[in-house]
């Protein structure tokens, strides 16, 4: 058991024991979430915030949920950055929530970086729900969490993440928490979008998508965004498709346990083949699922949870 | 009659090849004798300061201030700006016009030389704007604005993105003889940058501002001052590729120049992943000033006291800059001390507001980067901060000439302090150098024969 840390705000700057104490005690949580009465008291009477400054769903309701199952009290707390920029400011919004005696504090937000910034003056634990195009950290964690049980192992695996790096939190925090636990990994898509540079996060840069999945043992795609991109990053939506896109003829080219992985939402079609999506290899449930269990874990840690009171 | 005696303090005077152990004096305001006449002439009930161990320089000047009047007077006033200049050891400085209405008519001109007449403590000049209310749509009055005083004209903040105004700028101001500066930036290449396109952007997932961006416009101002003669200064140079580009313009006789802000010669990009990312990584060069100390100063990743425009570059940027002002490629150095407001700072770090505050650690910084690192001597670090500017912008400072305005800045250049928030005379705080121990150390600041800043020893 390896966790002091009283927030979670990215990966790159965990250790591997700590990424593996996560994993081990997620693991617990799963079982919780099995059983007919799926309820913990472990945050009873604790207040959990989530802040979210940036519009999400699955995120959001995951972790409600997980904080439900540790019998906290949670409070949602939305806002477009737009119109908090106008008024008051995020200091002022968070410290606020936190005089309503919050424990935890989960944040969304498009601005980089603000976690860390909340972290600097909040008596409460602060834990990164995605920020901007910085980190992700319970994606990566629910990520190498599923990989980890569809495969027993993380280590010497050759994963392959396929889409818009560049903006993308899922993709650096993937990196941060696979590298560390000694996966290699590929990292794919246009030239505009996955930059040589990301070789010195220690990764394989590849624009061939072929040549990207031919030897994965995981494929973990991930959305064109859209709404962070530049309208000068590529021609569109269709040559991506065409040069990019998971199809069956491209899949037949890959090692028959290759599993797929998408952080959601999938854009059908698009990223991936309809019905590849809901194959056999797919395991982008599993990972909504897991996905519970991880932030139950980290909601858990932060708190101060312990082995000893887990086994309670 | 008022009079000024500095004794004992080495005087270096770059503007007249001077450097020499002398006594100084100041008569009504003027420089009046250096040496033994200075001696001779004393009159009786002169105040007298002891500069042993002391240099003696002609007043610094620094050419990159936004002082933020009209305006923005919650950031910075005329009056609290011109006493960190002081305290800086600055006697001269160049207000930029991006204030609130922008300085870009001669009303808001003669507005705030009256200003500062009143309530600054040290010589304030002024830019006027290049363009009407620095939209860069339409040339400003510049014949106006020179009349009113200007000494240069600038959208500084802005970057003038149309070739073809910038060319007729360039080819207008002819007749006046100003120099026009220009804050090197392409918006198309930027667009909503936050920090150097790098290694660290990838890794923070902040925004990239690429050197490009700034690369671009330099290559542009390089042609057009080529084309029409026009002087043309290119402002805080933080990249690389720009040096290069001004390092060849320069030695075919372009009429191009470029300065350097100490924090682009002293920090990185590295610094916004935090204090104990910068030290491990490019705080190398910085580490032996703070062995008496023995404390590194500390700070957060995501820092907006290091969001500045331009933004911090690499290190082998850094190397570039401080190679360019060994070799005369860069030949002023200036702060750009931009102040802003705590509640403004103290955000995302995306929606900070680009900007720190920069005159009172401005000297100390320099000395450290190029004088205590052995790069320069003494003599040749105090022409950035006199004679080029001074020379740029046609001013008659910058000297210790016998009849020259009497501006003095005396400085210890080995003494080591620690720069503190507390004590900074700025109305803003934000800076990213608190806590660093400084070494070189302005002691007494004189203005036109008039003591404006003295240090108390600390007891």
């Amino acid at each position: 058991m390896s966790w002091t840390r009283k927030h979670l705000l990215d990966i790159q700057s965990l250790s591997a024991a700590e990424i593996e104490t996560v994993l081990d005690t997620a693991r617990s949580f799963k079982a919780v979430g099995e059983r007919a009465i799926k309820k913990v008291p472990a945050l009873r009477g604790k207040t959990v915030v989530n802040l979210f400054i940036e519009p999400s769903t699955r995120t959001r309701i995951s972790f409600e949920l997980a904080a439900h199952r540790l019998s906290a009290d949670v409070i949602n707390f939305s806002a477009e950055a737009s119109s908090l920029r106008k008024g008051e400011t995020l200091k002022d919004t968070s410290r606020t929530l936190e005089a309503l005696n919050a424990d935890i504090i989960i944040v969304r937000h498009s601005a980089t970086g603000a976690p860390h910034f909340l972290s600097r003056f909040l008596a409460a634990s602060v834990i990164n729900a995605g920020d901007g195009a910085h980190e992700h950290p319970t994606q990566a964690l629910l990520d190498v969490f599923t990989i980890r049980e569809c495969k027993g192992k993380i280590a010497g695996l050759n994963v392959t993440i396929l889409g818009d790096i560049l903006y993308s939190r899922v993709a650096r925090s993937g990196i941060w928490a696979l590298t560390k636990l000694g996966a290699r990994v590929t990292l794919c898509g246009p030239s505009t979008l996955v930059p040589k540079v990301f070789e010195k996060l220690g990764c394989r840069v590849v624009h061939d998508v072929e040549e990207a999945v031919r030897e994965a043992d995981i494929i973990n795609l991930l959305r064109i965004q859209h709404e962070r991109q530049r309208r000068t990053m590529f021609p569109s939506i269709g040559e991506y498709t065409s040069l990019f896109g998971l199809n069956k003829a491209r899949m037949a080219k890959t090692r028959p346990d290759v599993l797929i992985m998408h952080p959601g939402p999938i854009n059908r079609g698009v990223e991936i083949d309809s019905s590849l999506a809901d194959g056999p290899q797919s395991v982008i449930l599993n990972q909504v699922t897991n996905g519970l269990a991880v932030r139950m874990a980290v909601l858990f840690l932060v708190n101060g949870g312990s082995e000893a009171s887990l086994a309670q | 009659m008022n009079s000024l005696l500095l004794t004992g303090g080495r005087i270096i005077d770059p503007a007249n090849n001077l450097d020499s152990q002398a006594d100084l004096l100041v008569l009504n305001g003027k420089i009046a004798a250096i040496g033994p006449d200075a001696t001779r002439l004393v009159p009786p009930d002169t105040e007298r300061i002891d500069a042993r161990g002391k240099v003696i320089a002609p007043g610094l000047i620094d050419l990159h201030v936004h002082f933020r009047e009209p305006g923005q007077s919650a950031k910075e006033t005329i009056a609290t700006g011109t006493r960190a200049a002081a305290r800086g050891g600055f006697t001269s400085v160049v207000c930029m016009p991006n204030t609130t209405p922008a300085i870009d008519n001669p009303g808001s001109v003669a507005l705030i030389h009256e200003k500062a007449e009143r309530e600054g403590v040290v010589n304030v000049y002024l830019t006027g704007a290049i363009t009407r209310n620095i939209a860069g749509e339409e040339l400003s009055p510049i014949g106006s604005l020179k009349q009113a005083g200007v000494v240069a004209i600038t959208d500084d903040g802005r970057c003038v993105q149309s070739n073809e105004l910038m060319r007729r700028a360039l080819e207008y101001v002819r007749m006046f003889d100003l120099p026009v500066f220009d804050h090197c930036q392409d918006y198309s290449l930027v667009t909503d940058g936050v920090i150097h396109e790098g290694y660290w952007s990838t890794v923070l997932g902040l925004r990239g501002w690429p050197s490009i961006g700034e690369e671009v416009i330099v290559a542009r101002n390089i042609l057009l001052a080529e084309l029409t003669g026009a002087q043309v200064h290119c402002q805080h140079i933080s990249a690389e590729g720009s040096v290069k580009l001004l390092r060849e313009a320069r030695s075919r006789g372009v009429s191009i120049s470029g300065e350097a802000c100490p924090h682009h010669f002293t920090l990185t990009d590295a610094a916004i992943a935090g204090s104990e990312v910068f030290w491990d990584t490019d705080g190398g060069d910085w580490k032996p000033f703070f062995t008496n100390s023995n404390q590194l100063p500390f700070w957060p990743s995501y820092d907006t006291n290091f969001k500045m425009n331009p933004p911090l570059r690499s290190a082998q940027d850094r190397a570039a800059i401080l190679d360019a002002l060994v070799d005369g490629t860069l030949n002023i150095v200036c702060s750009d001390h931009a102040p802003h407001c705590d509640y403004e700072k103290d955000v995302e770090f995306d929606y900070a507001p680009f900007g720190i505050t920069g005159l009172e650690t401005e000297l100390p910084l320099t000395l450290m980067a190029l004088h205590h690192s052995g790069r320069l001597p003494l003599e040749k670090v105090i022409p950035l901060l006199t004679t080029g500017p001074a020379r740029l912008l046609k001013l008659p400072k910058g000297t210790l000439s016998v009849g020259a305005d009497g501006d003095i800045t005396v400085f210890d250049p080995n003494q080591e302090w620690v720069f503190d928030k507390e004590t900074s005379a700025s109305k803003s705080a934000n800076s990213p150098f608190y806590g660093w121990t400084l070494k070189g150390k302005v002691t007494t600041t004189v203005v036109a024969g008039k003591i404006v800043w003295q240090d108390t020893p600390a007891p």
